[in-house]
């Protein structure tokens, strides 16, 4: 496995230009978010530790026995790249679902299509969410079950997948693409450094109270240019 | 692209920049805050010794894992007190506003803000929580996020968005008797699709829309994020603006005429373009339920359950596994379908009016004796108005169980869970397998009236059927 992306997402944003590695195929269409990362598993207040519980309730019975899934055959375990059908991740909003999933190792996805909250906490850490129609995505699935040890390469600057001899062309949002191929998927940081301008927008809105805006001014000028500019702290 | 819609206008008026990216920098009116998504966030702030921009334009209230039973600190769930602690910590440490239980102001998230007059036409509006979409009824542009996301809002009052189309939803003529907001959402989600609004926001409007409350707009924009679409709003019209006058956080006199002005300003222009316009046919609705485990998997009470080969190609696979999770068969109706629990609230169907159509029914009555019956109410301040009327003696009499507010049983995270293999009439929006806490565990989605008439029946009950009383008179039965 090896990929461009950071295992940290709390550091200044890496490129992702591509990422490459083992298969994980999961079938089917309307795989939520309950699936994913079942709602009992949210209760904690770090990401820490939440790989093990991705697809939990389809991975194991109430006596904690492995029921058949992909992710747990051992000739899955080791894959970054999980293949996925129509509408992946609908429902919830929880980010504990990509970071579920990223935990457990995963750094790209290849689907039909992604509900949009879901692909935009998949950007957010820095994990591309690319798409192509059912016969492409279900060649790829049948590719990876045949090949299980064979790379899956996503090329998101150039919006292609390249499995064993194969390359076929997939589709990565313009700002999805812009964002891990320059590198600027840290919004945080990005949008802290027009911490004044954000301020004028405030002003000019009927609804803002005269006094948060100078409120959010003082603090502004508090924090100083430097780390206005930066992001702050370590970013 | 759309133009001259209310989407285009609050949009441009919140645009900050255009990032590198090619999203852009939209300034957040209202962020509001919950326990389960916002402890990470708070922690990456911390991480970049970085501090909340706009504390004061910033709220938040606990729901997902509050017990409704005994809510008492500590909580018995460990977890769960852990989880409050940190909120309270951290929205101490940041100067934000905490509806808690000790205020008299808890309740879900989404019936707090517009209970309170926080949410606003106009405003911008996140929440890291896909029922977000609920604010838009007041014709605020209002999203779901993810925590990363939460920490960009905390960190800088903006969120990094792309443009998206805009989807008109024209639902003509008048809702029928025992139909309502949920059944016209549902009804948009089976013809549309559960992926039909990616890419799209959803302007809903019409004759049928135009002549509901706040609530039943809230309803109907409360599930957009269940047909795919991030985000759904309704422009604002006199039922709006009487719905917030007077609330807890709008301005009286000149400055509530200014901010008349501005929501009158943003509604969509008579001319607007849209991306695509549907149609849906109020006067043809009957009450719906659903059959499957995704809320587009919905037919009409008294229609059949559709046969999976005769659904599009791309649905039968999911429609044969949903049929069997749910045991039953093409061409029943889901009326007569036994129900073991029934569960009448969420932050879909947990506000006052649906509290009081859903006790039309069950006035003078009694809950059936193989069902577990649950009033969850949507906020303090909503059980609190429902005790004064009379509706929770209906309730209580009738033998439901009546509870302190909060998410509950509609996704699990605290005490009220389904068992085993039960089957639930539920108001809340998500049918998805496990969702309430038990892997055999089935839901029903339907309107607060059905789930009523499913409580009394012990059964899925066309509630046209149903003797009921006016819901204005139901304490006086």
């Amino acid at each position: 496995m090896s990929s461009d992306a950071s295992d940290g997402n709390d550091g200044p944003a890496e490129i992702v230009e591509h990422v490459s590695g083992t298969g994980v195929p999961i079938r089917g269409n309307d795989i939520d978010t309950d699936q994913i990362i079942p709602a009992r598993f949210l209760k904690v207040v770090t990401f820490d530790g939440l790989g093990q519980f991705a697809f939990f309730d389809q991975r194991f019975t109430d006596d904690d026995e492995e029921k058949a899934h992909p992710m747990n055959e051992d000739r899955f375990r080791s894959g970054s790249v999980m293949v996925t059908n129509k509408n992946f991740g609908c429902g919830s909003s929880r980010e504990h679902a990509p970071q579920a999933l990223m935990r457990w190792g995963i750094d790209a996805l290849v689907g039909e299509s992604f509900a949009e909250i879901f692909a935009g906490n998949c950007l957010a850490l820095g994990i591309p969410t690319v798409t192509a129609d059912e016969a492409t995505v279900e060649a790829i699935q049948d590719w990876v079950d045949e090949h299980p040890n064979g790379d899956v390469d996503v090329d998101v600057a150039d919006e292609t997948v390249t499995y064993g001899d194969t390359t076929v062309d997939v589709t990565v949002d313009d700002a999805q693409r812009k964002a891990l191929v320059d590198g600027v998927w840290d919004t945080t940081a990005l949008m802290a450094s027009n911490a004044d301008a954000v301020a004028d927008t405030a002003a000019s809105l009927p609804y803002v109270d005269d006094d948060v805006v100078a409120n959010a001014r003082a603090r502004i000028d508090a924090s100083g240019d430097d780390a206005t500019a930066n992001g702050g702290g370590d970013a | 692209m759309s133009e001259g819609t209310l989407y285009d206008e609050v949009w441009e008026r919140h645009r900050v920049d255009t990032l590198p990216t090619g999203q852009d920098q939209l300034f957040v009116g209202l962020h509001l805050v919950h326990e389960v998504t916002s402890p990470q966030a708070f922690g990456m702030l911390e991480e970049r010794d970085m501090d909340v921009a706009y504390p004061e334009l910033t709220h938040a209230t606990v729901d997902h894992i509050v017990p409704t039973a005994d809510q008492s600190r500590p909580f018995d769930d460990d977890a769960a007190e852990t989880m409050m602690t940190e909120l309270e910590e951290n929205v101490r440490d940041a100067g934000i506003d905490f509806s808690h239980p000790g205020t008299g102001d808890q309740g879900i998230v989404h019936v707090v803000g517009p209970e309170q007059g926080l949410t606003q036409p106009g405003k911008t509006i996140v929440c890291g929580d896909s029922h977000t979409s609920t604010h838009g009824a007041f014709g605020a542009l209002a999203f779901g996020i993810g925590t990363s996301q939460i920490r960009d809002v905390l960190a800088t009052g903006c969120i990094a968005m792309e443009k998206q189309d805009v989807r008109r939803i024209d639902v003509t003529g008048d809702l029928g008797d025992g139909v309502e907001a949920k059944d016209v959402i549902l009804q948009i989600i089976r013809k549309l699709g559960t992926d039909g609004g990616v890419g799209y926001v959803y302007e809903y409007g019409g004759s049928a829309v135009e002549a509901l409350g706040m609530e039943g707009r809230m309803s109907i924009c409360n599930m957009s994020v269940e047909g795919g679409a991030r985000a759904g709003y309704v422009n604002p019209d006199e039922t709006t603006y009487e719905f917030l006058e007077g609330r807890d956080r709008v301005p009286d006199g000149d400055e509530y005429e200014e901010l008349k002005a501005y929501w009158e300003s943003i509604r969509s222009d008579d001319d607007a373009t849209y991306d695509d316009v549907v149609e849906i046919d109020g006067d043809a609705l009957p009450p719906m339920v659903t059959w499957g485990t995704t809320p587009g998997q919905g037919v009409g009470v008294d229609e059949p359950i559709p046969a999976p080969e005769d659904l599009p190609a791309d649905k039968q696979d999911t429609a044969r596994r949903a049929q069997e999770h749910m045991g039953v068969e093409p061409g029943d109706t889901m009326a007569g379908y036994e129900v073991d629990v029934t569960f009448l609230g969420s932050c879909t169907n947990a506000r006052l009016p649906d509290l009081r159509r859903a006790a039309s029914v069950v006035a003078g009555r009694e809950v059936h004796e193989d069902v577990r019956a649950l009033v969850v109410p949507g906020s303090q301040r909503v059980q609190k108005a429902a005790e004064e009327e009379g509706l929770a003696d209906v309730f209580r009499d009738a033998g439901f169980e009546w509870r302190n507010a909060g998410c509950s049983m509609c996704l699990g995270m605290n005490e009220d869970q389904l068992e085993g293999d039960e089957a639930c009439a539920s108001s809340s929006n998500r049918n998805f397998v496990g969702r309430m806490g038990s892997k055999e565990g089935k839901t029903i989605l339907m309107n607060p009236q059905m789930v009523a008439a499913a409580a009394i029946h012990g059964e899925v009950t066309d509630v046209r059927d149903v003797d009921r009383v006016d819901p204005e008179e139901v304490t006086e039965a």
